[in-house]
């Protein structure tokens, strides 16, 4: 390949030869055009690009997407991503997960590989429910959801992965759903952070979970149930008409009328993605008080973990040759003469 | 060999044995697998041949005092071939009472206690459970009875040196060091280099220590201790020309498998999480970088194991290391290295199970989970280490049939062996035979799209790395069609894919040697047939039994899958068949299993390895 002229790809050559097998409807279907937009804008390779995910109707993803790909197994997507991304720093990889693949049986993989900071972008489908397994809730799945394992009503406290990302210390926060039109610009931001960036995608299970999220993501009126974060910009929504302002006396995020657009005077703050104070409390904000919080939440940049330890290592091999007769014979040797008569020296 | 020592009832004299065991033993935090280490060395480079067995207990540092918290190092040293650490002590050196109390059993009758009687105080004889302090009540008469105060002379001879009471008494160990060189006409300088190298930052205290062993070494020497013990010199064993060096399991482990990744032409990528006792692997790999070595501690033994996995699909070899509890752990993902055909070496350091078990004592009971221990139909090479010099080459053979193969490999060390010592010929590189891994770089489907799953007349399909231009697939662990590896669970796809990855393990043992009789006769009244680290004790013990005149062979089986093609002809050549292993009869179990031969079980599951009167008995008990 010559790189004075690059190749231009679209959609189709992103799209595998597999025929997709989500249920009609899904919300997936949306999410996979997405990111292959998502790939064509960004003018990826797709041999450089790897899909690894873990097991759940997401983690089929990979499958669709013609490029490397890796399905293994439940909730150890982030392990096997953090050995390619070691073993291969050129590798763009992304993860594909969801709530009970990467909130549940991989909850630990997720923190770690999130503490540690792995050049890639995680995207988690959030659909509140075990899809492939037949609709059993999930950690996501909000109190009192009834399912075949929980027939009277989940009673667990459903868990925040944007929160919990935070919490492990996440330097990319992001939230989109799947028929968003935003989703793209979304993932492009995700794919723009170096580090592990985190974007939770809302996801409507068709079969199991229907319209969980339309109480959010309905188009009609989704103006004032959404807020769409940018960078730099005021935290405003209902057409300009209310923003989130900071109490300081409390030091809560509250809803305010912006009057005549007047942001200023009603003390609506600027998103800085670079708060990590602010961005606890977007993640955490609870909806229907407040609007749902979306777009990119948090993104200020750290070394990532592949070139601390790959730097370190490289550090340690400086000077130092791969003389394995030499590694062999290290520490006390001695030698016995041909003669069979013992030892003849220490060394 | 330890029982050809003199009559316990004669004092060793200038008529010396060709093989004497000591046994060091004290509280966990008296340094005595250092005392241990240094007087291997030592024997070493005094050209004997050895063989050492670590015994200490699973906490870093018990109660001081307490029969739990002692700690031993056995070494069997001698003028002759060596193979075990001897099954009971000549002499047992005692640091104090409760190490007295939990060796005492194990030394020989007329065998030599050495204590530091300045450790028998009332309350160390209370947490000892002794009601009467036994260097004084006539309790030791069956042995040879040495007591002193080491602590008080100790003390004594690092006085000049101004340390803290505390400080002082660390140095007890190298005074009774000392005093082992001496009765085995030991040269001094090694350890005295070696301690200047240990303490350069802090010259006094290798002063104070250095000062401890010669004082040791001049009690002996000016005869303060009477007739009782003399200097005992053992002539070097005769060796192969070369260069030697000691060498523990866990070492041999790390130095074969950055052979074998050299051999393969590969980095190596190491995913470990910390577990007893195979931790020492990870350790010794993170400080060998230069060898393109990446060692990743993971968050717990899947993460090790599925980043290994990783590092194998973008082509690198993927090892991880455990031992049982953690090899339980890895295995879904086993399973996924099994579907997706990739390379992996896993060790598994064997130690007590089930559970926690015996964290640090020994066991061969992983031998089923190495085998079978995963769903569905899902084979994989086991390869097992003999000793802690053949685990080099087992780790390098584990390399070799990942890489052939695309496969993982299991590789079974155990406690014992990961942390014994021996001698070991320094081998030349230059005489490995080289194994380079092969990587897809152009489609072997021109004409369609790529065939990850095509397989070779081996069965086996080709590695290709992600970031190739053109080769673009996907894998994963669900079912798969021939060729193309498309997501495939048809009843057809399963069936000729199951049987695929059966036939490509079963044909392995093709490309194994064939399997040899180590010592006696192909055919015969008796094949004792091992496997591990069981191969000292059953070597010897055979040896024996042929020098008495018994039909009796000894056959040891490295490749415990698929096992060498010629095994099942080769025992039905024997009248009977016994296996001596450190489980309750899994060998025997797959023997019997492939060659329907009346295999005979000899089983311990103590945490100690067998001795060689065990073993010689077993056969007694077959022939007779």
């Amino acid at each position: 390949m010559n790189d004075m002229t690059p190749i231009t790809r679209t959609i189709k050559d992103w799209e595998s030869d597999q025929e997709v097998r989500w249920c009609p409807g899904c919300g997936d279907y949306a999410i996979l055009k997405a990111v292959q937009r998502t790939m064509v804008d960004l003018g990826s390779d797709p041999a450089k690009t790897v899909f690894v995910s873990g097991i759940g109707c997401s983690s089929r993803f990979p499958y669709y997407m013609a490029s490397y790909g890796f399905h293994t197994i439940h909730g150890r997507a982030p392990a096997v991503a953090t050995g390619i991304k070691l073993a291969n720093r050129e590798l763009d990889i992304w993860l594909v997960t969801g709530d009970g693949d990467g909130m549940s049986i991989g909850g630990n993989h997720t923190f770690h590989f999130i503490r540690r900071n792995i050049n890639s972008q995680i995207m988690l489908f959030n659909n509140e429910i075990y899809g492939l397994t037949k609709g059993q809730y999930s950690p996501t799945s909000r109190e009192g959801t009834p399912s075949p394992s929980t027939p009277l009503g989940s009673v667990d406290h459903p868990a925040l992965p944007c929160a919990f990302a935070l919490g492990a210390g996440a330097r990319f926060v992001a939230r989109g759903f799947d028929v968003s039109k935003e989703l793209s610009g979304v993932l492009k931001a995700a794919h723009a952070h170096q580090g592990a960036a985190f974007v939770e995608i809302f996801q409507n299970c068709i079969v199991y979970n229907k319209d969980r999220f339309e109480d959010f993501a309905a188009p009609k009126g989704a103006e004032d149930r959404q807020l769409w974060l940018q960078n730099g910009e005021p935290m405003l929504f209902a057409k300009g008409t209310k923003g989130i302002t900071l109490d300081h006396a409390t030091l809560r995020l509250k809803v305010v009328d912006v009057v005549d657009g007047d942001w200023q005077a009603a003390g609506v703050i600027v998103h800085d993605v670079t708060n990590r104070s602010i961005a606890h409390m977007l993640v955490e904000l609870p909806f229907g008080a407040f609007p749902m919080a979306l777009g990119v939440i948090y993104d200020d940049p750290a070394p990532t973990y592949e070139s601390a330890m790959l730097g370190q290592d490289e550090k340690a091999r400086a000077g130092k040759s791969a003389d394995l007769g030499k590694l062999l014979a290290k520490g006390q040797t001695w030698t016995v003469a041909g003669d069979d008569q013992g030892p003849l020296s220490g060394v | 060999m330890a029982t050809q020592l003199a009559e316990p009832q004669s004092p060793a004299s200038s008529n010396a044995p060709e093989a004497v065991v000591v046994r060091f033993a004290g509280d966990s935090g008296d340094g005595m697998q250092l005392t241990g280490g240094q007087f291997t060395l030592s024997t070493a480079l005094a050209g004997n041949d050895l063989a050492t067995f670590p015994d200490f207990p699973a906490e870093i540092r018990a109660p001081q005092g307490t029969l739990f918290g002692v700690s031993a190092f056995q070494i069997n040293f001698g003028s002759t071939d060596i193979t075990t650490a001897g099954d009971a002590p000549d002499v047992l050196v005692a640091m104090n009472p409760a190490a007295l109390k939990t060796n005492l059993g194990a030394l020989k009758p007329g065998g030599l206690i050495i204590a530091d009687s300045g450790e028998f105080s009332k309350r160390n004889l209370e947490k000892a459970k002794y009601e009467a302090n036994p260097l004084e009540d006539g309790s030791l008469a069956k042995w040879r009875l040495l007591a002193f105060d080491i602590s008080a002379l100790t003390l004594e001879s690092v006085k000049p040196f101004g340390l803290g009471n505390k400080e002082a008494l660390r140095c007890k160990n190298m005074w009774t060091l000392g005093l082992a060189l001496w009765m085995f006409d030991r040269d001094r300088q090694p350890l005295v280099d070696w301690l200047n190298g240990k303490f350069a930052k802090n010259p006094v205290l290798a002063e104070a220590n250095i000062a401890a062993l010669n004082a040791g070494h001049a009690y002996g020497e000016t005869a303060e201790i009477g007739g009782q013990v003399k200097k005992l010199h053992l002539d070097p064993v005769p060796a192969a020309p070369g260069l030697y060096r000691t060498i523990t399991g866990a070492e041999a482990v790390s130095l074969g498998l950055v052979a074998g990744a050299q051999l393969a032409g590969l980095p190596m990528f190491f995913g470990g999480y910390p577990i007893t006792p195979a931790s020492a692997i990870l350790h010794n790999l993170a400080r060998m970088k230069e060898f393109g070595v990446t060692t990743f501690q993971a968050e717990d033994e899947i993460a090790a194991i599925a980043s290994a996995i990783g590092a194998s699909y973008a082509g690198q070899l993927g090892v991880t290391s455990s031992s049982g509890p953690g090899i339980a752990l890895k295995g879904e993902a086993l399973g996924l290295a099994v579907m997706t055909e990739l390379p992996l070496v896993v060790v598994n350091s064997q130690r007590g199970g089930p559970s926690t078990g015996l964290p640090t004592k020994t066991e061969q009971s992983d031998l089923y989970q190495a085998v079978y221990g995963r769903n569905g139909d899902t084979p994989l090479p086991v390869v097992a280490a003999r000793s802690p010099g053949d685990a080099f080459d087992c780790a390098i053979e584990a390399c070799r049939l990942a890489v052939a193969y695309m496969t993982p490999v299991m590789l079974l060390t155990d406690g014992y062996i990961g942390n014994a010592a021996e001698p070991w010929k320094v081998p030349d590189p230059a005489s490995f035979a080289p194994f380079p891994a092969q990587f897809m770089a152009e489609s072997n489907n021109p004409d369609g799209k790529v065939l990850p799953y095509q397989r070779d007349d081996r069965g086996v399909r080709p590695w290709i790395k992600p970031g190739t231009p053109g080769l673009m697939h996907r894998i994963g662990g669900i079912e798969k069609a021939l060729g193309t590896g498309d997501l495939d669970y048809s009843p057809a796809a399963h069936q000729a894919q199951t049987d695929a990855r059966k036939a490509k393990i079963d044909g392995i043992a093709a490309d194994i040697p064939a399997q040899e009789v180590d010592l006696g006769t192909a055919g015969g009244k008796l094949a004792v047939v091992g496997w591990g680290s069981t191969y000292g004790p059953i070597h010897q013990a055979v040896k024996r039994a042929r020098a008495m005149g018994k039909d009796v062979s000894h056959i040891h089986v490295r490749h415990i899958w698929p096992l060498p093609g010629n095994l099942g002809e080769l025992l039905k050549s024997f009248d009977k068949v016994l296996v001596p292993e450190m489980n309750t009869g899994q060998f025997k179990t797959l023997l019997r299993d492939q060659y329907l031969v009346d295999a005979r079980p000899l089983n311990k599951v103590s945490g100690q390895p067998f001795t060689i009167a065990e073993i010689e008995a077993a056969i007694e008990g077959m022939l007779g």
